[in-house]
């Protein structure tokens, strides 16, 4: 990046918004991904619109790369910076514009962080239910980008069923709205569904317009430890196969339970081999009623013992200790490299067994949690990454996982993003036309190739550069 | 440019690989520190300041104005440890950090070197904090005090001398070591053998505190053993660069206290506890003293703590009104109180009094004592217990910050105190002697109408009878 193109760009946003000291471009190197770091040519924190489409103009002028990024707790590299790019913070641009109670919509800026907008509408009696262990931190916008899923998935779904329409600079600068109020619309391309999950590799949102939904009245949270991870598993299926749908079904194995408890000490059975963490919610008698069915089918897969949580705190303690399983893991090692695989959720208990046998197999310890009512784990590596041996090994069991989850028809991402971590992975999954439209999409809307270049997959022959990534280091797994 | 080069020793006192390793950049404490809430930048962020920390640690970044002012910008409230899943004992590194930077030089010299002889000369010598603080009281009580800020003389110098100047707390009548006895004996037969640690500021600007407290524990059947060789706990210089000094302190007072018999060791200041349980880590493998360190911090328990595990019998000889809250509390003639084995609840509440409760820093997050001091206070007669929102939000006393960095400080108080105004409570209980000041100022300054006492000055105004 030229020393020109600097100026211009100091100038676009004004000094007091323009940052390149080392101290500034280092702490926005990485993002919550291990292991990936790469330092920007500069930082910048533009306060309107007109500045981010001036911004991509000079990219595009001046051939560098653009980098967007909300809270930086992504888990796929996707906000970590590439060579020759500067990064938008968006953490600013945090007000919710507009709560709509006749439409059950709201407007919010990018930078709203997830958990104050919850709080905000639940104030109202309305629900926005997606929501990623990192809730407390995340914005929306990043929310947006890689389509964030959560523990209430497997009955309310994710992100992109709650986003109406989105506003975002393209990549050569023009303002794209796209989407409305309607609940109904299908005129043309459905670019809202599309641009959400691009991972910033389409356009810098800016505006994004959510669906709400009423708040469930009644909420049922129960705890089962089990003395075998069959069984839990088991009881996952019964329940799904009972016809109830929780709005949440979390599974922890042992080495999770232990860490989490180091942290929380709320009582978890260090013993117990898995554990399951279940929430019902509705309105009326079928909230019990559901939770009465599910405590039978957790008894019968001989759950060693099962306990309802009786005040909303006590259930806001276990939920929010489940959220932090994640970080909790790096009590044991430094590194945690977690991962994402998913499978349809009849095929989860067979999931299960191959992550303990990458373990084996690979001599690496794995500690697995993650959404089972929607078939999502999180097999997460504790190691090192000054240890490049275990480094190594790591990265062979988890081509392993992911092998055996595209076998089992599952994906080697449920919500966290193809970004640099995963776009090995992409064409195995997503096959030859799969991959080539997505590319041709993308060289189509960005010509130079200037926003977020590198993730989800490498445009060639242009070149982007080296990229924050050791993984060309490694051989396939056969 | 200061380079690292010329530092190299410096860098050795840095945390080291494994520790700065531990934080895996996952950004959950992002969500809870305040000066990441102001300005929203990663580089004044828990995490942004670590990996700062890790570049100079590894000679990747030399020191810089940017660095320094990051360090110094941070409350070290420690919000962010609670946060941490993975357990990164961030407090730890940004004291140290300042450490390197106060030795480098940045911030100037002279400031430094007023700032170190303000903790080493008046607040670690008792005598002679005694003495200024004596300074200040003739000053309030001449009315000099109503004379300069009537005339607003000191805005003539700076706005924020003139700020300052208000939040310099109202000295006690009488400081509390000369009222406690060495040995104090509880009315009736010894159920706890205790010892008591008087603190600096407690001592001189809350000594009603300090007589409240021992009062109340001599009602739970506590002996209390105050010993007068007892010196400052060291958190002020520990945590603004002067560990050295720190550890001198630590070392006298683990000495002072060695001496006596006793089972707790009781504080009733949040950040003096923090640093006395602080010791056994802080004198880890030192000659001498790692053991007796361990035994030390293993004894001190800040008095809500002692309260909730022990739940000694009081009896409550009257329910808190309107007019006995506002009257100030003094030291007595004790009267006798015949004791039970339990709470007892004597009195039907005629009047529910409207409370709340501000977690200190040093309290919650350093101590990890958030629900015993709410536990007793829901348990006391007659009171109408709200929680206060983002009561674990750092108040902006941070120690010497707010008179250090003011303007920031006070950010933190705006919204502390209208956190306070939205609860409608009459009285705001908090563990410590620097949250109190701060609030007291807030109410002030921004016009809310609620007392600011110590959660043992309500108990002993319970207990004792008119």
């Amino acid at each position: 990046m030229t020393d020109s193109a600097k100026q211009k760009l100091k100038s676009i946003v004004g000094s007091s918004n323009y940052f390149d000291s080392y101290e500034d471009r280092m702490v926005y190197s990485y993002d919550g991904t291990p292991t990936l770091h790469q330092m920007p040519e500069a930082v910048v924190f533009p306060t309107d619109e007109q500045q981010i489409s001036d911004i991509i103009k000079l990219a595009n002028e001046d051939k560098f790369a653009v980098v967007p990024r909300g809270a930086g707790t992504g888990l796929s590299g996707g906000s970590v910076p590439v060579e020759n790019s500067i990064v938008i913070v968006m953490t600013k641009w945090n007000k919710i514009l507009e709560v709509d109670d006749k439409n059950l919509t709201a407007w919010v800026q990018p930078g709203v962080i997830t958990g104050a907008l919850q709080k905000e509408v639940e104030k109202l009696g309305l629900f926005y239910p997606p929501d990623p262990g990192s809730l407390n931190v995340c914005t929306i916008g990043g929310n947006v980008a890689n389509n964030a899923g959560g523990l209430r998935g497997l009955k309310y779904g994710v992100t992109k069923n709650y986003v109406l329409g989105v506003e975002m600079i393209l990549p050569n600068g023009d303002l794209l709205k796209t989407g409305g109020k309607n609940m109904k619309d299908v005129a043309g391309y459905n670019l809202r569904d599309f641009i959400v999950g691009s991972e910033g590799t389409l356009g810098v949102i800016t505006k994004v317009l959510l669906k709400l939904i009423p708040k469930p009245s009644q909420t049922i949270t129960l705890l089962a430890y089990f003395d075998k991870l069959t069984d839990s598993a088991q009881s996952v299926s019964d329940i799904i196969a009972a016809h109830i749908t929780p709005c949440m079904m979390e599974f922890l194995d042992n080495t999770t339970i232990n860490c989490i408890e180091d942290y929380a000490k709320i009582g978890l059975p260090r013993n117990s081999e898995a554990i399951l963490l279940l929430e019902v919610d509705g309105r009326g008698s079928a909230v019990a009623e559901d939770a009465e069915t599910m405590k039978n089918i957790l008894k019968k897969n001989n759950a060693s013992f099962i306990k309802v949580a009786t005040t909303e705190e006590e259930s806001n303690k276990l939920k929010t200790a489940r959220r932090t399983a994640f970080s909790a893991l790096a009590r044991k090692k430094p590194t945690t490299i977690l991962e994402d695989a998913t499978v349809p959720r009849s095929e989860l208990p067979v999931m299960i067994e191959k992550v303990t046998e990458a373990a084996r197999v690979f001599d690496v310890m794995i500690g697995n949690f993650g959404h089972a009512g929607d078939g999502n784990l999180h097999p997460t590596c504790l190691t090192d990454e000054r240890d490049k041996k275990e480094i190594e090994k790591a990265h062979r069991a988890f081509d392993f996982i992911f092998n055996e989850a595209i076998k089992l028809g599952g994906t080697i991402t449920g919500e966290h993003g193809t970004g640099l971590s995963k776009k090995h992975f992409l064409e195995k999954l997503a096959g030859i036309p799969g991959i080539e439209m997505m590319k041709k999409i993308k060289a189509s809307i960005d010509e130079n190739n200037i926003l977020n270049p590198g993730k989800i997959f490498t445009i060639s022959p242009k070149c982007e550069g080296s990229l924050p990534i050791n993984r060309e280091q490694i051989k396939d797994f056969a | 440019m200061k380079q690292i080069a010329r530092n190299p020793e410096l860098l050795k006192i840095l945390p080291h690989d494994d520790i700065l390793q531990q934080c895996m950049h996952c950004g959950l404490c992002l969500a809870t520190c305040p000066t990441y809430d102001l300005t929203k930048m990663e580089r004044s962020s828990p995490r942004g300041r670590i990996f700062m920390i890790k570049s100079v640690a590894r000679g990747e970044m030399e020191l810089s104005e940017t660095f320094a002012e990051e360090m110094n910008f941070c409350l070290d409230c420690q919000a962010c440890e609670t946060a941490c899943p993975a357990g990164v004992k961030y407090g730890r590194m940004v004291e140290t950090a300042r450490v390197v930077i106060d030795e480098v030089g940045y911030g100037g010299k002279f400031g430094i070197a007023v700032k170190r002889f303000a903790l080493r000369k008046i607040v670690a010598s008792r005598n002679t904090l005694k003495f200024f603080s004596r300074l200040l009281w003739l000053y309030q009580k001449t009315g000099l005090q109503k004379f300069i800020r009537s005339i607003g003389l000191l805005k003539l110098f700076s706005k924020n001398l003139f700020e300052i100047e208000k939040l310099s707390p109202v000295i006690a009548d009488k400081f509390s070591d000369k009222q406690i006895k060495e040995v104090e004996l509880p009315y009736g037969e010894v159920k706890y053998k205790t010892a008591f640690h008087f603190g600096c500021l407690m001592n001189t600007m809350f000594a009603d505190i300090n007589s409240d407290t021992i009062e109340v524990l001599k009602e739970c059947g506590c002996k209390i053993i105050t010993p007068k060789d007892q010196v400052c706990c060291g958190s002020l210089m520990g945590h603004n660069g002067d560990m050295d000094f720190a550890l001198k302190l630590a070392r006298k007072n683990i000495d002072a206290f060695d001496k006596h018999d006793y089972d707790y060791l009781i504080s009733n200041s949040a950040g003096c506890g923090a640093f006395m349980k602080d010791y056994a880590h802080l004198l880890d493998g030192v000659p001498d003293y790692a053991e007796k360190a361990k035994r030390f911090s293993s004894k001190v328990k800040d008095v809500m703590e002692f309260f909730d595990e022990q739940k000694p019998a009081l009896i409550f000889s009257s329910v808190i009104s309107k007019e006995s809250s506002t009257e100030k509390s003094v030291l007595k003639e004790p009267k006798k109180i015949s004791l039970q084995t339990r709470w007892v609840q004597n009195d039907i509440p005629e009047k529910n009094q409207a409370v709340t409760y501000h977690d200190a820093c040093h309290l919650l997050h350093a101590q990890k004592v958030g629900t015993q001091p709410r536990d007793v206070i829901k348990s006391l007669p007659g009171i109408k217990y709200t929680e206060l929102e983002e009561a674990s939000w750092c108040c902006g006393s941070a120690g010497i910050y707010n008179v250090v960095r003011y303007d920031d400080a006070l950010t933190q108080l705006e919204r502390k105190m209208n956190n306070i105004r939205n609860t409608n409570a009459k009285v705001v209980l908090t563990g410590n002697p620097g949250c109190m000041g701060q609030i007291k100022y807030g109410t002030q300054k921004f016009n809310v109408d609620v007392e600011v006492i110590h959660p043992i000055t309500l108990i002993r105004r319970m207990i004792s009878h008119k």
